[in-house]
């Protein structure tokens, strides 16, 4: 089978699966008799494996298989989460995560197969209490085994290790004493099947009716959430016969096949019992005895085994049992790059509507409503468009509690990672680029924020040192902050560094401000930790996390008590393709201004003119404003005569306030920002291109270079 | 229509795009070609090179459209019903526009007939070939298009900027 088709989705299930099970191993270290928590990384390590396997990765596969089988143990109560243990996984899940990022750029595993932590792995099991090995083993041996053994016959009448307890014995003893037959059953659903629930309902319901339906494997609510794969088995008590039961359930559409037998009571309950039933299936009761709490049935397993597998195609369901976390819909950023490619066309067909409508006047009412309407559909596709495109930051935020952890144990600084607005939405671009530079500022509060343990309590501080990220969407921006309560960064020895360095002079040091010395930390190559250690402090930090924020359109900024901590301020656009501008004229070319730097639009009279330093200037109501000609910066004629007034638009940058001379306004329009492409950086002044109703381009002018 | 007549040492075909600047013939190789458009208004792009004329619309993208002849140093385009603009899809994948003051035809040329130019050969416009073209109509001078890239024909004005600044003092 080509699975080449399948690796984008292996790669994804792959990292979330990753993502869980760091996680739940988390919560794990934290709550070591957690079972939700164990099931969960049992049945996430099962289907990493399984999908490994189906992609031919088999060294992935052999290493998850290890670590599934530690869980194994856990789960059925044979092994003791432990700190060694919990170590031991960590460097195992780095390991996997090492293939898949390998797979990822190489599409291929590598040849590392980690024999020195499956050792360990196998270590950890073998170490565990003595009286419990024999039996451990067993089930451990037999387990896996049995998993192969029932996907690769397709899962072989499993109904026959149905496991009853007592009160079910003694009910199904009398049942059979009044003469009802007892049947075993595994129903098969056909894998095309959309509503399995409803069919599994619907086979209920039948047997319901010609008898009772005793247990059944998944239980009756699992296989209700639909928390199964293709096939379920049960107990029957019934009187009819077994064919009338076959008959009953093949009734059910869409069911693949059933396999019926007498169900014996006895042989079922006893541990090792040869089974008297008709001649189908080799036996499979050795499957799973000594792990009989746990519902790791080999029905399960198959299912589970299948589920992986189906997993990794695409539309594939998930995993059995699998509680829903987050559902979530990838969706190529290609093809949402079309999506908003159509809808630009339909702004520019809605902005062609309006220019026909200006020039004919005769039918203007009917025009105009059909513009209303393209109007607020074009409104409401731009917005659900964005919001496809907008994702959570905790997609990059939830793997750093791993990340502090890890810095916990090798700094040996106790510190406690807390975490707001992890909902917070920004364009999926913008939040893959933000992990690193977030990565770089906590572990900068880690490695020289947080003081050791010692000089914290002697400063009066708890000992644990605690660090925070807040996310928070403010206006049109996103706001990331990280800091910690550590011992803030010391100005004097930043300015003593700079002029060490070479970087500032002397005089420079004693004239600069306290802001602009701590802006010395995001120059290159410049690092004031007193020992470079592997967490931190190469000098490359900063000056990154800084470029990549620009990069971003957004910007860093810093917030530091010298003693009390530093705060990293992250602001960030909420990135928008599509804006308001004011389309004016200048030497008759067409040009759009972003309304969101507009401040006001003046007349000004030539006489209001005056001159300061040579430069023109305007008074507006109190404040100088330097007067920019366009028609000079673009360097076009402008239309205008000399002594007419002039419409200035004033625009702002930061603090600062100026007007621009355009010659003519015509007005406000929602324009689809297009890049310039090669020509972008040849002119500061144009920021982008748009394409108006006419087909015909405008420039976009970036009123920041200008100013 | 096959213009080869040689079946013997078939090389590979390469087809070609024989434009016309004056009276001279260039080459762009079909496969970099993405379409070639009529004369439009160019929306100009203030403070570039003088040889790019700004940009036009391209189905919905924003293309930058150079002048061949501008590049080449030869005489500003006049403009006819047959100057045409080429729009060339560059490495990376950007599109390009070139105007051209005529398309002539389709040539399909066998590689054995194209005999490569090298670097600093002194022929005509030598910089910017990749090979001269040899068929019954005569001679075709083969653009390399890595040369017309924006960043190329900078680092080229770059060096002309030196050579003058050098010929001045």
């Amino acid at each position: 089978m080509d699975v080449g088709q399948y690796l984008g989705v292996f790669l994804d299930e792959s990292k979330e699966h990753l993502q869980g099970l760091n996680d739940n191993i988390m919560t794990l270290e934290q709550d070591p008799t957690n079972e939700d928590c164990i099931n969960e990384i049992f049945r996430a390590a099962h289907s990493l494996k399984g999908m490994a396997g189906t992609m031919g990765f088999k060294r992935m596969q052999e290493l998850t298989h290890h670590m599934e089988d530690v869980f194994s143990d856990v789960r059925a109560g044979q092994l003791k989460v432990n700190g060694d243990m919990i170590d031991q996984l960590f460097k195992c899940l780095d390991a996997l995560e090492g293939y898949v990022t390998l797979i990822s750029d190489t599409q291929d595993e590598g040849t590392d197969e980690h024999q020195d932590i499956i050792d360990a792995l196998n270590a950890i099991r073998t170490g565990k209490p003595a009286e419990a090995a024999p039996a451990s083993d067993n089930a451990a041996a037999a387990e896996p085994a049995a998993q192969e053994q029932a996907a690769a016959e397709g899962g072989d009448s499993p109904w026959k290790s149905i496991k009853i307890d007592d009160p079910t014995r003694a009910s199904l003893d009398e049942a059979k004493s009044e003469g009802k037959h007892i049947y075993g059953a595994t129903v098969n659903i056909q894998e095309s099947c959309i509503l399995k629930a409803a069919r599994a309902f619907l086979v209920f319901k039948g047997l319901e009716e010609i008898g009772e339906v005793v247990v059944s494997v998944p239980s009756t609510q699992d296989i209700e959430d639909e928390k199964f794969d293709l096939s379920f088995s049960m107990i029957i008590s019934t009187e009819e016969s077994k064919e009338k039961v076959e008959e009953v359930i093949n009734h059910v559409s869409e069911i693949d096949s059933v396999d019926c037998g007498v169900f014996d009571i006895s042989g079922a309950s006893a541990e090792k019992a040869e089974e008297k039933e008709e001649e189908k299936a080799p036996a499979l009761e050795n499957e799973a005895p000594a792990s009989a709490p746990a519902p790791a049935t080999p029905a399960a397993n198959a299912a589970a085994h299948e589920g992986a597998e189906k997993a990794a195609a695409p539309g594939g369901k998930k995993p059995a049992g699998k509680p829903a976390i987050a559902r979530t819909v990838r969706v190529d950023i290609d093809k949402l790059d079309v999506l908003m490619n159509l809808v630009s066309e339909l702004i520019i067909a809605k902005n062609s509507l309006i220019s026909a409508a200006t020039s004919e006047k005769s039918d203007g009412g009917s025009v105009n409503e059909q513009i209303e309407y393209l109007e607020s559909v074009t409104t409401n596709l731009h917005e659900s468009v964005m919001k496809v495109r907008m994702v959570p930051i905790d997609s990059v935020t939830q793997k750093f509690p791993r990340m502090i952890r890890d810095l916990n144990r090798s700094l040996g600084k106790p510190m406690e990672l807390t975490m707001t607005g992890e909902d917070t939405e920004m364009d999926r671009t913008v939040v893959d680029e933000i992990g690193d530079p977030l990565m770089h500022l906590l572990r900068n509060s880690a490695d020289h924020g947080i003081e050791p343990p010692a000089e914290r309590v002697a400063n009066g501080k708890p000992e644990t040192g605690q660090i925070f990220l807040h996310a928070f969407q403010d206006g049109n921006n996103v706001v990331i902050e990280v800091g910690d309560d550590g011992r803030g960064i010391d100005v004097e020895a930043v300015k003593r560094k700079g002029i060490e360095r070479g970087v500032i002079t002397p005089e420079q040091g004693e004239a600069m401000s306290e802001k602009a010395i701590i802006g010395l930390l995001f120059n290159a190559g410049f690092s004031t930790a007193k020992t470079v250690s592997e967490i931190s402090g190469r000098g490359v930090g900063l000056d990154v996390v800084k470029s990549k924020v620009e990069s971003l359109n957004g910007e860093v900024d810093v917030r530091t008590k010298l003693g009390e901590g530093s705060t990293w301020i992250i602001r960030l656009p909420v990135t928008m393709a599509i804006i308001q501008a004011l389309m004016v004229k200048v030497g008759g070319e067409t040009y759009a201004i972003p309304l969101d730097s507009i401040q006001i639009i003046e007349d000004v009279a030539p006489s209001e003119i005056k001159l300061v330093q040579n430069k023109e200037v305007i008074n507006l109501r109190g404040s100088v404003t330097p007067l920019i000609r366009l028609s000079k910066s673009l360097e076009v004629q402008s239309t205008q005569p000399e002594d007419a007034n002039m419409v200035v638009v004033i625009v702002k940058k930061g603090e600062q306030q100026a007007g621009l001379v355009i010659d003519e306004m015509i007005g406000q329009l929602e324009i689809v920002i297009k890049p310039l492409g090669k020509l972008s950086n040849k002119c500061k002044f144009i920021s982008g291109a748009t394409i108006l109703g006419d087909g015909e381009i405008a420039l976009i002018l970036d009123t920041n270079a200008l100013v | 229509m096959n213009e080869l007549s040689d079946k013997e040492s078939v090389g590979e075909l390469i087809q070609y795009i024989v434009i016309r600047l004056g009276e001279e013939q260039f080459g762009i190789d079909i496969r970099f070609v993405d379409n070639i458009v009529r004369m439009q208004q160019i929306t100009r792009v203030p403070k570039v090179q003088h040889y790019i004329k700004g940009v036009i619309n391209i189905r919905g993208d924003i293309v930058p459209v150079m002048s061949l002849r501008l590049i080449m140093d030869m005489k500003a385009d006049e403009i006819t019903g047959k100057t045409r603009i080429i729009i060339v899809k560059m490495s990376g994948g950007s599109l390009v526009g070139f105007i051209v003051d005529q398309v002539a035809h389709v040539l399909t040329l066998d590689s054995n007939n194209v005999e490569n130019v090298r670097r600093g050969d002194d022929r005509r416009h030598g910089e910017f070939l990749s090979g001269v073209g040899k068929y019954e109509g005569g001679l075709v001078s083969i653009l390399d298009l890595n040369t017309l890239e924006l960043e190329s024909l900078e680092s080229r004005d770059k060096e002309r900027d030196k050579q003058l600044l050098s010929v001045a003092e």
